[in-house]
């Protein structure tokens, strides 16, 4: 047992039994952070603040919320919007955090891409932070399910039926996934119970872990520059603040962080007063109808890319290439073959296709919003074949990749 | 070494702005067919030049106009020949109580009305007078003299009793004009009024059942039950419910909805209304915004403040 | 090291605004837990007094609380003593002993015996008279008496009268 001696102060007192001062050394004044690099390594911070964004609304949303057929649509309409005080904020809050966080995990992942972050070492950050996006994709849909509107309802039924995976049948599969023969009771309370307890519970463990992942390898920098940590660091802790190439993260780092987040809440909380409706669907509004479809349904923004990859093919083949889209992001390491970790406008071929993956990732964007017909639909499948030749491309570009 | 920040923050803004307007107002304006406003000028219909006697239109309104037979005017002391549900089983509809009929609705309209429902209402493809299928409303043929100059005066008597349309509340102008034949649940509106509070269960459900007779019969008469309107303001968009009103047809060709015929005036308050059951915090929602980008611009600038001091020492 | 120094004046400006957010977003979280307006909007009940037969105990409700109204038999009216007649409510000719059926020791709600004029509570068996007063302990004091305004014949509950707020003044409930 250690040895325990009178406090000196509450700090000591609290240094003896939590060793509060060594964690902050650990995850504050001592974690060193390259310098060189730019607002884009800020997403993370944002991230975690619209995640804490999602988390308190989320749980003003839950006292009122009724997770019945017959009362959610009323208690999410009635109730929130009119009756509790400030109800409508949080619910325009939560809405919109729950669009725009996807927004900041594609700039997150791009920058990703773009800077070769997901190399040398650093491969566990990038495979657990696409099961956050895994999650979050989940957790985003099983929160759409509770307004119980039109739109609710009609994504529940057509998303469960993917599950029956087209020509291979599998009603029964999906009939589970209901707990009924369509969207009804028992789904609504089992998406409620995932939405709330399962999936955010997988969410913190997952964070947990990207953070984890990031401590060995460090954090990436503007022109993937191996730096050796612990010299530089001696640099700055000797006083050669200037000349050191990392910082601390706090409060170095930590305050360019909170910087950026400070300019992007300036466009969060326009979005949530001023311009919500992309968050917030017309169509549901509309009370959940079993027996009619909306004229026009589409995914939030967030999915449309991987939607438009499912449309404009027959049933099994749309289902294998939507499989496919879901899959590939998690192998970018192992299929991009060379070994430069260095940004894209530095490795010749790789940079077109950065570029072109994200165009071609807006143009399906946009083509899973736009109805199905005429010029849309061939637009639609050049991009979702384009998007599949650009991936099984990719380790033939990369192969040949000169050393830099 | 040259920073980089601006040119990326351009590429990041462009590539967002460039998503959401491709998914947004153009997605949108693909998938929506734009209908223009007419500004509830009801062109179509032909306008009354003649200059019309309220007594007059008394007379024939109480009398050869034969309108009091079904309809009420209780500003003037007549009552509704049959309760709401007799009236909807009979007719379809519980048709309007008069009084402020000359407040709500436009006077051509009135006019049109009077002669012509099935036009005036823009519902031919229903009521073909041709195929036998009249509609329940039995058009003025005249009462002997000028039928213009008579069908004015009836105009100007409805427009006398109305109220004036200052005194024509949001609330008014949507139990007025829309409903008979929609309800508004987060309004406790029925189609036979406002639900009263009862003490005791049997009698709410006993006026529950009057609510669903009138609703079988008006389902009946419609060809499907006329939607709720509590959400509509959120549901469907200003411009599309205001141009709806105006004309059912340009936005839902076939549809059973007639044109309502209402003036501009109450038309904007038919959607305030509207307005009030589904967006009911707007207005604290606009000044707690307000207050919020206050602020959150001044958290931004402290921060920005910061970050300067800290970064001072780095290089 | 890290001292507070290094973060300075800024630092600390900083944190000052950030924790008036924090103060304004916790105000706005205090005011989503307080009673919905539909709720507080329900907290009018409004009882018709002419309905009432005598010596029976009649339990209705409001906010959720039993209310106990017993129409007093002339014999009860002729032996109130002077505090059982400060608690006497009376619309027009009829004498009521009005209360909230709650045990005032620990919120049970007491049962009425017709035959010996008097309420037991069981949780602690705690007993009252048939005017509301306490015969038997635990409860500290009589039975409550909730907001009411006569009007008429009728009796809103939820509104404090000219008679109730005597009653409030005087202690004889709280």
């Amino acid at each position: 047992m250690a040895h325990f001696t009178k406090a000196t102060s509450v700090k000591d007192w609290l240094n003896q039994r939590l060793a509060v001062e060594k964690v902050e050394k650990v995850m504050a004044s001592e974690y060193w952070i390259p310098k060189n690099i730019n607002f884009l390594w800020a997403m993370g911070m944002i991230l975690a603040i619209t995640f804490a964004l999602l988390l308190v609304s989320g749980i003003f949303l839950l006292m009122y919320y009724q997770p019945d057929v017959k009362d959610a649509f009323y208690s999410v309409n009635y109730t929130i919007m009119r009756d509790v005080d400030f109800g409508w904020l949080w619910r325009n809050i939560h809405g919109v955090a729950a669009s725009v966080v996807f927004l900041i995990i594609y700039i997150h992942m791009f920058t990703g891409i773009y800077y070769g972050s997901y190399k040398k070492g650093r491969e566990m950050i990038w495979i657990s932070g696409m099961l956050l996006f895994v999650t979050f994709s989940a957790e985003a849909f099983s929160g759409y399910m509770l307004p119980w509107g039109q739109m609710s309802y009609w994504a529940g039924m057509v998303i469960t039926n993917i599950f029956s995976l087209g020509g291979l049948h599998f009603d029964g599969l999906v009939e589970w996934i209901r707990g009924d023969y369509v969207p009804a009771q028992a789904f609504l309370t089992r998406f409620f119970m995932l939405h709330i307890l399962l999936l955010p519970l997988a969410i913190l463990g997952l964070i947990g872990l990207h953070f984890a992942a990031l401590r060995i390898p460090h954090v990436n920098n503007q022109d993937g520059e191996e730096i050796d940590f612990e010299a530089e660091s001696k640099k700055y802790l000797a006083g050669d603040k200037v000349g050191s190439k990392v910082m601390r993260f706090g409060n170095d780092f930590l305050s360019k962080d909170l910087m950026v987040v400070g300019i992007y809440l300036v466009f969060f909380f326009y979005l949530v007063f001023f311009n919500y409706g992309f968050a917030l669907d017309p169509v549901n509004f509309d009370p959940a109808d079993g027996l009619k479809t909306p004229a026009h349904i589409y995914p939030e923004w967030y999915f449309l890319w991987s939607y438009e990859i499912l449309r404009p093919f027959s049933v099994n083949i749309g289902l294998m290439a939507f499989g496919f889209a879901q899959v590939i992001f998690m192998l970018l390491p192992w299929l991009d073959r060379s070994p430069n970790a260095v940004p894209a406008s530095r490795r010749g071929a790789f940079k077109f296709w950065y570029w072109l993956l994200l165009i071609d990732m807006i143009v399906l964007t946009a083509m899973g919003k736009l109805p199905p017909e005429g010029v849309f639909s061939t637009i639609g499948l050049v991009a979702a074949l384009g998007f599949i030749i650009l991936w099984i491309a990719l380790p033939f570009i990369t192969m040949n990749e000169k050393k830099v | 070494m040259k920073n980089k920040e601006p040119l990326i923050l351009v590429v990041v803004v462009a590539f967002t702005l460039l998503t959401y307007w491709l998914v947004e107002p153009y997605a949108h304006s693909v998938m929506h067919k734009h209908v223009e406003s007419q500004n509830f000028a009801y062109a179509d219909l032909a306008p009354v030049t003649k200059t019309g006697d309220a007594a007059n239109g008394k007379a024939l309104v109480m009398g050869a106009g034969a309108c009091t037979g079904c309809h009420a005017i209780t500003k003037d002391g007549v009552a509704a020949g049959m309760d709401a549900v007799s009236a909807a089983q009979s007719y379809g509809v519980n048709p309007p109580d008069l009084s402020n009929a000359g407040a709500v609705y436009d006077a051509k309209f009135l006019a049109e009305l009077i002669k012509n429902p099935a036009h005036a209402l823009k519902v031919e493809h229903k009521f073909d007078a041709a195929k036998g299928q009249m509609h329940p409303m039995v058009p003025f043929f005249g009462a002997g003299g000028d039928m213009e100059q008579e069908v004015a005066d009836m105009v100007a008597y409805l427009q006398s009793i109305a109220v004036k349309a200052d005194e024509l509340t949001p609330k008014m102008a949507f139990e007025e004009a829309c409903g008979r034949c929609h309800s508004m649940k987060y309004e406790n509106w029925t189609q036979l009024g406002t639900k009263p509070e009862f003490k005791f269960e049997k009698e709410s459900l006993a006026y529950d059942i009057q609510v669903l007779e009138y609703q079988e019969a008006l389902a009946k008469y419609m060809g499907k039950l006329p939607p709720d309107l509590s959400m509509y303001f959120r549901s469907r968009n200003e411009h599309f419910l205001s141009t709806f009103i105006e004309n059912p047809q340009s936005q839902l060709a076939g549809t059973a909805m007639p044109r309502t015929g209402v003036t501009a005036d109450a038309a904007h308050k038919v959607i305030e209304h509207m307005a009030d059951a589904g967006d009911t915090k707007r207005a604290e929602r606009e000044s707690v915004g307000k207050m919020v980008m206050i602020y959150i611009v001044i958290f931004a600038i402290f921060a920005l403040l910061w970050k300067k001091q800290v970064w001072r020492d780095l290089h | 090291m890290h001292n507070s120094s290094r973060r300075g004046f800024m630092g600390k400006a900083f944190g000052a605004v950030a924790g008036v957010g924090v103060v304004g977003s916790l105000v706005a979280m205090k005011k989503t837990w307080d009673p919905l307006p539909s709720v507080k909007a329900a907290g009018f009940t409004t009882l018709d007094m002419t309905i009432y037969p005598e010596g029976e105990l009649i339990t209705e409700k409001w906010r959720g609380k039993p209310i106990f109204v017993l129409k007093k038999t002339a014999a009860m009216i002729a032996k109130q003593t002077e505090s059982q007649k400060a608690r006497d409510v009376v619309v027009g000719d009829s004498h009521f002993m009005l209360a909230i059926g709650l045990c005032t020791h620990l919120g049970c709600i007491p049962s009425y015996n017709a035959a010996e004029e008097s309420f037991l509570c069981a949780c602690h068996g705690g007993m009252f008279n048939w005017a509301g007063e306490v015969t038997k302990v635990p409860p500290p004091r009589a039975f409550d008496i909730p907001p009411f305004k006569i009007e008429g014949t009728k009796l809103v509950l939820g509104e404090a009268g000219p008679e109730y707020t005597a009653m409030k003044d005087s202690g004889i409930t709280l």
